[in-house]
């Protein structure tokens, strides 16, 4: 009864979305205020059924329904209840639903929260939203229904792949997804002003905050896929450039740059074409992720049931949102002529250039992720573009990316000079490059992690040096504390997200200077890493909930003194017949020691060890950036109406 | 006000068009992949069909100095041979490879020939792998332009490639070998073509 009541909810769902994307945008092109007035209530009507749905789906899972296909092909009723839940969205059609929930989430606050906008605008985001929900919802119920049953009911579910029983991985889709529908919300925003012709301050203002809650998800999102895969994959890595991660990076870099721009936008008045099309963009790597993944086109180290029936759905919905916005860009965006004027040396001189370099970037993973393929295609030729190229070609644009950032940041708006904001920026420099040579001379004249490093320094520095200069900390310390009360939010979030950023490329320059081994130890015998002395104790047989284990402990020690004690981990699980290793991970902040567990002979149990030093850093870094972003969020100035423009009802 | 503007110049307007051009593109590429897959025209992971069953191309690769290994070519992969061959694709910087290379070593260790090729590597960063996890490898080429991997057909490293004792490919497997891939797949398979 149950998963007929959520079948229904998301037809249900989908009808209200279907009208949602007809009498709303009808009403703002023939200004009828009733018409528009629709595009709340179905918004929240889309919401409450989409919720019910995906509830009774839950629901699904919970009990262990077992006449419900979807449960018995990825759950069991051995599995802890917290694995059940997420098995729900573990998997292609409940990932879907999970999907047009965000979205009806974002259309619902966008009609709640969006009382100052003005109706006809309001209408036509709304309406937007509506044709991108339709379209996923048909997609669902035609495609992947999630409640289709079975009978008559096999005994128990076939279990989930035990690699992603995990609570990292359970976290991963959500917060990736609420990234990528944020972008959906910024869509609706860059079609609606393509069919009203007009973009203006208040559009910026409403497309920061939303830019910002997009990408400050996806960044949490990628860096919890990059840990995961960093201590579930036991391979002591964190980024592979694999298509799967890059088709993660590639939104999120759009995003940058949309975020970036969208101030220009609102401040000044400018770059309004370029803002709208990254906007579109930035939506299009989304479902390009999404497509690339899910129809299994191309080859990845990460598993997924693929299907090309529903790649080709998902390529159709593809073409129809980013061709036609594409095409309605084509023909409408000329209107969209810009106002204000700058220097090239400003504040929004340095964000095109951030602009530029984000982009640039962006074009070369996407081209490294697609060349392959459309290599295959087009001449047969199968090629593989690895690691080397990535880091090759994207090192070029972004280390001038990441010098630029401290300098932008302190240029006023229309006019700066680039050696104002040396001046007040020569002691970070000084420093960043002290901390490079240190790093250089203490481990051995490394080049690219020093290198790495004093960017890393160059960017924490820099943001303090920004803070400093705004509350005139140097020049007037009596007040510094009554001006740092009184700086705005989206300034410290800007300083923190900027810092965030450096904390995580320290990480990543940390991890260039990281050893490993591998060695075969039996019970008592040690090896030697890093200064360290690790023992293998013993290796016994472990029961879990629902999988057996052998369980090494290997105690690590330093001087004589023990450090720890890492119990890595090899499982196999009995429902599928899978082994998973589970690496052991000590970690004092500054390193990370790291275990892995692999096969046993003559007694001997291979361990591959693993000095991490700054790991931790990396996703300790995306935290603060994201944590930066909800800063600027939280200003004051995202929650106040924008002023309403002259003319804001004028027919397009 | 941006109403009454004036569209830019004719000769800019082009590059409008520009995204949708290149998004009608790369939906074209998209739906002939799709259509490839199910046609079976078109596998990301599969080798190209026209080498299976067929011996490798003719390649001739120099050695790997510091690791001190006979060089690899075509030459040392022709038939008939004592017993089948395994050719393995690697690369110091290839995580997934130190996943696999237990299996390598212990294949070697049993006396099954395996032929390594460097995929894009240093010479020094190679051997100092090598000299840090073990050498399985009888013989070693440096393919540092991967030129040898793409007339191979190789899709990414590790990648691992069977040859039965005609010197002809019989399998050929994209990602780590894990003990997994080495039990239910790469075994029966070098006992077939013992």
């Amino acid at each position: 009864m149950i998963p007929e009541l959520g079948h229904f909810a998301l037809a249900l769902a989908c009808v209200l979305a279907l009208v949602q994307s007809v009498v709303p945008v009808v009403g703002a092109a023939r200004r009828d205020v009733r018409w528009m007035g629709t595009a709340g209530p179905l918004a929240a009507g889309q919401l409450v059924a989409v919720a019910v749905a995906f509830g009774c789906l839950l629901w699904a899972f919970a009990v262990n329904d077992t006449t419900v296909s979807n449960v018995v092909a990825n759950s069991h009723s051995a599995k802890p209840m917290i694995y059940k839940l997420s098995g729900a969205w573990g998997n292609h059609e409940g990932s879907m639903v999970l999907w047009v929930l965000i979205l009806a989430l974002c259309g619902g606050s966008v009609a709640a929260f969006g009382r100052d906008l003005p109706t006809a605008l309001k209408a036509r985001v709304i309406g937007v939203l509506g044709w991108v929900a339709a379209g996923f919802l048909l997609f669902i119920i035609f495609t992947s229904n999630p409640f289709d049953r079975i009978w008559p009911p096999p005994p128990d579910g076939q279990g989930l792949n035990p690699v992603l029983q995990d609570i990292g991985l359970a976290l991963h889709p959500p917060m990736l997804y609420l990234g990528y529908v944020g972008y959906a919300v910024t869509f609706a925003f860059a079609v609606a002003a393509l069919l009203e012709g007009r973009v203006d301050a208040a559009w910026g203002r409403w497309v920061r905050p939303w830019s910002l809650v997009a990408w400050s998800f996806l960044t949490l999102g990628i860096s919890l896929g990059s840990w995961w895969a960093y201590y579930e994959l036991g391979w002591g890595g964190y980024w592979f450039w694999d298509p799967v991660e890059n088709a993660s990076l590639l939104p999120w870099l759009v995003g940058t740059a949309l975020l970036h721009s969208a101030i220009v936008v609102e401040k000044r008045d400018a770059l309004k074409i370029w803002t709208v099309l990254l906007a579109i963009m930035a939506f299009a790597m989304s479902l390009l992720g999404t497509f690339l993944v899910r129809s299994g086109v191309l080859n990845s180290v990460h598993a997924f049931a693929n299907d090309p029936t529903r790649g080709a759905v998902i390529l159709a919905l593809l073409m129809i949102y980013v061709a036609g916005a594409f095409a309605l860009f084509a023909w409408r965006a000329p209107r969209l002529a810009p106002t204000g004027i700058f220097a090239p040396v400003s504040r929004e001189g340095a964000l095109v250039v951030n602009n530029l370099l984000l982009c640039s970037i962006a074009a070369v993973v996407l081209a490294g992720t697609l060349w392959p393929m459309f290599a295959d295609i087009l001449t047969g030729a199968k090629i593989s573009v690895g690691p080397p190229f990535f880091n090759m070609a994207t090192a070029p644009l972004a280390i001038p990316l990441v010098l630029a950032m401290p300098i932008g940041a302190m240029l006023p708006w229309k006019r700066g000079d680039v050696w104002g904001a040396m001046q007040r920026l020569w002691w970070a420099a000084c420093l960043s490059l002290g901390i490079g040579f240190l790093y250089l001379a203490a481990l051995g004249y490394p080049v690219w992690p020093a290198i790495g490093m004093a960017l890393a320094a160059w960017l924490i520095i820099g943001a303090a040096a920004d803070i400093a200069d705004r509350v005139a900390l140097f020049r007037r310390p009596a007040q510094a504390w009554q001006r740092a009360k009184g700086l705005p939010r989206a300034a410290w979030g800007a300083a923190v997200a900027h810092a965030g950023m450096g904390v995580t490329i320290a990480g990543v320059a940390g991890m260039g200077v990281a050893t490993d081994t591998l060695v075969a130890l039996k019970p008592g015998e040690s090896a030697r890493l890093a200064g360290y002395e690790w023992r293998l104790e013993h290796i016994t047989d472990v029961q879990g909930p629902n999988f057996t284990a052998r369980r090494a402990v290997v105690t690590v020690m330093r001087d004589g003194a023990t450090v720890t004690v890492l119990s890595p981990e090899r499982r196999t699980f009995q429902v599928d017949r899978q082994t998973t290793t589970e690496a052991a991970i000590h970690t004092n902040a500054m390193r990370d020691l790291y275990a892995v567990l692999g096969e046993e002979r003559d007694g001997a149990g291979v361990l591959r060890l693993h000095n991490n030093p700054l790991a931790p850093w990396i996703w300790f870094g995306s935290i603060i950036m994201a944590l930066g972003g909800g800063l600027s969020l939280s200003d004051r100035r995202m929650r106040v109406a924008a002023p309403a423009p002259k003319g804001a009802t004028a027919p397009a | 006000m941006s109403d009454t503007a004036a569209p830019p110049p004719r000769r800019r307007r082009w590059m409008l068009y520009a995204p949708l051009g290149l998004a009608a593109a790369a939906g074209a590429g998209f739906w002939v992949m799709l259509r490839g897959l199910q046609t079976g025209e078109y596998d990301p992971r599969g080798v190209p069909s026209a080498l299976l069953g067929r011996a490798p191309p003719e390649f001739s690769l120099p050695p790997v100095e510091p690791a001190n290994l006979p060089a690899l070519s075509s030459a040392d992969l022709r038939g008939p041979l004592p017993s089948p061959i395994v050719v393995n694709f690697w690369a110091s910087w290839c995580v997934p490879c130190i996943v696999e290379h237990p299996q390598l070593m212990r294949l070697s260790r049993e006396g099954v020939p395996v032929f390594g090729v460097n995929y894009k590597d240093r010479p020094a960063d190679g051997a100092a792998f090598l000299q840090r996890h073990g050498n399985p490898f009888a013989k070693l080429g440096r393919d540092e332009p991967g030129r040898v991997a793409i007339d191979w057909g190789v899709y990414g490293v590790p990648e691992t490639y069977l040859l039965d004792r005609q010197g002809l490919i019989r399998w050929r497997f994209a990602g780590p070998i894990t003990p997994e891939i080495l039990e239910r797949d790469l075994r029966p398979l070098l006992r077939r073509h013992a």
